[in-house]
């Protein structure tokens, strides 16, 4: 069978695109406020503001002339991250592992060279990775420590934990680990690893790869349900948090483990991709349902997420 | 969460109101639904003849009024004579009029026929009890014995002129009936009979169309009301209704011909079938009517001949959102497939497929020159939109000198489109490596190849410029597409690890 029956999909809760634009990002996610997320400038400014851990800011660029000062700027780093401001789908992020002697290397070990470094910060302001090709600002973050944790389960790369909220309930989670398939990205549709957790604990599932399930990382041969993911409760009222902060109903985090700094908020994203479904091995559907029939019951963050823990876990805690 | 209903109200009225007016524009203004569709026209030729006698002549000529066929143009020639076209009590009639007129006069009125189907004679309105018809003594009893008898054996008007017509057409006929009519045509008598029964009935002249015949002569019908409509009858074979070639010259139920100061008039006809264009044939109806309203006809041909392309994006549009929506397609640009499609129009598919494929593989090389120039974004852009003009005249040049015509055609690809492709495409190739630019790239040209396909049909063509409503559907199913949340069809595929088998 090449095709599922609609019948089966839908019985099994699982949520489509179109659906999912209509029923949920269209009704729950006021057009006002996609900036807020759209523009990571902005999310960080927020966070920072609501108490929420991010990335250390290193600088911005706005200016094509402002780009000869990003060595000075960079100079006391070990690494950074430049990054568009308002970039989609993890495009036109350059990662600089390694600065020695204004040599600067990519994690793969790769040199890159100052003026590569101006064109790509030029492309970002040009609009080049912006929504609509509209001008951008580059921001410069400080380099992710990785937490070790996940050594083994990521090849060269970014892992990082998506939690999908809706109403303020953290309802979903996943983490997504880098592959050689897919570049050190942890874009799944490039081929990284995701690895579906337990709402309730962290845990892994159920784990896929271009859509299909696998049981050890491609790379590494680690048993990929094995995983726990560390500062879950952190992770999980983090997410929680940025409901109120950005305002949007549904939401998708995205977080990363930092060694010293411990959960960091990467991302915020207005328009969350489905495969979290796949991941987890079941719709999301029935969730979503489920949250949208408690009207109008005001909880606390802590009161959401104990709450998302006993409702949406695999495997509930009393 | 407001209601949905107000919505599904207006795609409805959208939709019932484009089918509406399609359907309006088929029958009413018979626009064909079909193109290429061909009808059959008649050009009829009547010539007036008469021995003028010197005096001031006038000649009054009835003109063809039959609603089954349409007039597409008419015109008199009469050299040396004044003449009118009238509509008026009379029916509609040529008068000429000259002041002496000697010798053989010829007049001429001709006249081009479309059948429009309609064969019915329907009243205008409820004609007046006719005058019972004064029967000479001769045969007053002969005809009231005839009308007493067939009367008793008939149920309705109409039944009686139809038993009525088979009696005077008998083979073996009755004695009265021989002598009615040995001092009365079959016509006037059937007539006279009906309206001394108080059913009302006229005579109509007839013309039988036969391709290529000439000096033809009218042909009498009689034509009987019978409860809103005039059933025609002829009472030289018997027969009733309305023969398929006979067209009606001439209601009014006086004589066709009238000459004052000419003798031995007469006229004679001559005919000629002719295939023409049904489109063309309706919009010269229309015209003549002055009725041409939303048509796009009134424009002149060279913005005609623009809507003829503007109007066929719809059909893109509506190809690009059910790929997307419904199947699950994804394209680079929402729209670049439409206008790719609309350059294939132009190219004819194959040499538009190699040809953008040519500008774009060509450009690709040059932009990975540019890109090591470190240039912005803008000047690089610019670059490629004047490196392609420039790849776009080398192509046709070279197309030109090696004398293949198809390559000429290249010049219809949107500059700015093909730019912004090359661009797009060298940042994927960099970021996400060839194959990636093969599968979005593809996935575009394929979604173009089917936008070109459904837009460069020749009945969709036809009917997105000759039935302005069918833009109105396609507006509502777009609508209602927007309203889709179903899965897309790959999303079938996609989450078939999620169906549990």
């Amino acid at each position: 069978m090449l095709f599922a029956r609609p019948k089966t999909l839908k019985d099994n809760g699982v949520l489509g695109m179109n659906k999912r634009n209509i029923d949920f990002i269209g009704r729950y996610n006021p057009r006002k406020y996609y900036k807020r997320v759209d523009d990571k400038l902005t999310t960080k400014q927020l966070a920072l503001a609501n108490d929420i851990a991010v990335p250390a800011l290193i600088g911005t660029v706005t200016q094509q002339h402002d780009i000869a000062h990003i060595p000075e700027m960079v100079n006391n780093q070990d690494g950074f991250v430049i990054k568009p401001s308002q970039g989609s789908g993890g495009k036109g992020i350059l990662v600089i592992t390694k600065v020695e002697n204004g040599h600067y290397f990519k994690p793969n070990g790769n040199e890159v060279t100052p003026s590569e470094i101006d064109r790509h910060v030029s492309n970002i302001l040009s609009g080049l990775f912006s929504l609509g090709g509209k001008p951008d600002v580059a921001i410069v973050e400080g380099l992710i420590q990785f937490d070790p944790v996940f050594d083994g389960y990521s090849f060269e790369g970014v892992p990082d934990i998506r939690l999908i909220v809706f109403k303020g309930f953290p309802i979903m989670g996943m983490l997504r680990l880098s592959t050689a398939a897919s570049d050190g990205k942890a874009n799944l549709h490039q081929g990284a690893v995701g690895v579906g957790l337990d709402i309730a604990t962290g845990k892994g599932l159920h784990a896929v790869q271009f859509d299909r399930p696998i049981e050890l990382h491609p790379d590494t041969d680690k048993k990929l349900i094995d995983i726990t993911v560390p500062h879950w409760d952190t992770l999980l009222h983090t997410a929680s948090k940025a409901y109120e902060m950005s305002e949007l109903g549904y939401l998708g985090t995205d977080m990363v483990l930092d060694q010293k700094l411990g959960p960091l908020l990467l991302e915020l994203n207005a328009r969350p991709g489905l495969a979290i479904q796949i991941a987890n091995g079941q719709g999301i559907l029935p969730r979503l349902r489920h949250v949208e029939q408690m009207k109008n019951k005001s909880m606390s963050v802590e009161e959401r997420v104990a709450y998302a823990k006993k409702h949406f876990s695999n495997s509930p805690v009393a | 969460m407001h209601s949905r209903k107000p919505f599904y109200i207006l795609v409805a009225l959208l939709f019932l109101a484009g089918v509406a007016a399609s359907i309006y524009r088929g029958i009413e203004h018979n626009v064909p639904f079909l193109p290429g569709k061909q009808v059959q026209s008649w050009a009829v030729d009547a010539k007036v003849s008469f021995q003028g006698v010197g005096e001031a002549t006038e000649v009054t000529f009835s003109l063809p009024s039959d609603p089954a066929f349409e007039i597409l143009v008419e015109n008199a020639t009469s050299p040396g004579y004044g003449l009118t076209i009238a509509d008026d009590e009379l029916g509609r009639h040529a008068t000429w009029s000259t002041r002496t007129a000697i010798g053989q006069q010829d007049l001429y009125y001709k006249v081009t026929l479309v059948p429009t189907g309609k064969n019915e004679i329907v009243a205008k309105n409820q004609p007046a009890e006719p005058l019972p018809f004064s029967w000479p003594a001769t045969e007053k009893a002969a005809a009231e014995q005839i009308m007493d008898e067939i009367w008793s054996r008939s149920a309705t008007n109409l039944s009686f002129a139809q038993q009525l017509n088979q009696s005077i057409n008998a083979s073996e006929r009755s004695q009265n009936i021989e002598l009615l009519l040995s001092g009365n045509s079959p016509a006037s008598l059937f007539v006279n009979m009906l309206n001394s029964k108080g059913i009302p009935a006229q005579k109509v002249n007839g013309l039988f169309l036969e391709d290529q015949r000439r000096r033809q002569q009218l042909t009498t019908f009689v034509e009987v009301y019978h409860q809103g409509e005039w059933i025609l009858f002829n009472p030289a074979d018997g027969t009733q209704g309305r023969p398929d070639n006979l067209m009606i010259w001439d209601r009014t139920g006086k004589s066709t011909l009238d000459v004052i100061g000419g003798v031995n008039s007469q006229v004679t006809f001559s005919m000629l079938q002719d295939t023409r264009s049904a489109l063309a044939t309706s919009i010269d109806v229309l015209k003549n009517k002055d009725a041409l309203d939303f048509s796009l006809y009134q424009l002149p041909l060279e913005e005609q001949s623009l809507f003829k392309g503007i109007l066929l994006i719809p059909i893109g549009v509506l190809m690009v959102v059910f790929l997307r929506v419904i199947i699950g397609i994804k394209t680079s640009g929402t729209f670049m497939p439409v206008l790719i499609a609309l350059a294939f129009i132009q190219t004819t598919l194959l040499t538009g497929l190699i040809g953008f494929l040519l500008i774009v593989a060509f450009g690709l090389m040059i932009r990975s020159y540019l890109s090591e120039l470190n240039l912005l974004l803008i000047s690089r852009i610019s670059a490629v939109i004047i490196v392609v003009i420039g790849i776009i005249g080398l192509f046709t040049l070279l197309s030109y000198k090696f004398g293949l015509s198809e390559g000429l055609t290249i010049t219809f690809f949107p500059m700015i489109i093909l730019a912004w492709t090359i661009e797009r495409m060298s940042i994927l190739w960099e970021e996400e490596g060839a194959k990636e630019v093969v599968v979005q790239g593809g996935g575009s040209l394929f979604v173009a190849t089917l936008a070109y396909l459904a837009m460069s049909a020749t009945w969709v063509q036809h009917w997105v410029f000759n039935f302005l409503g069918i833009h109105l559907v396609i507006l509502a199913v777009v609508l209602l597409m927007g309203q889709y949340t179903g899965y897309k069809l790959l999303e079938l595929r996609r989450f078939r690890p999620l169906a549990g088998e």
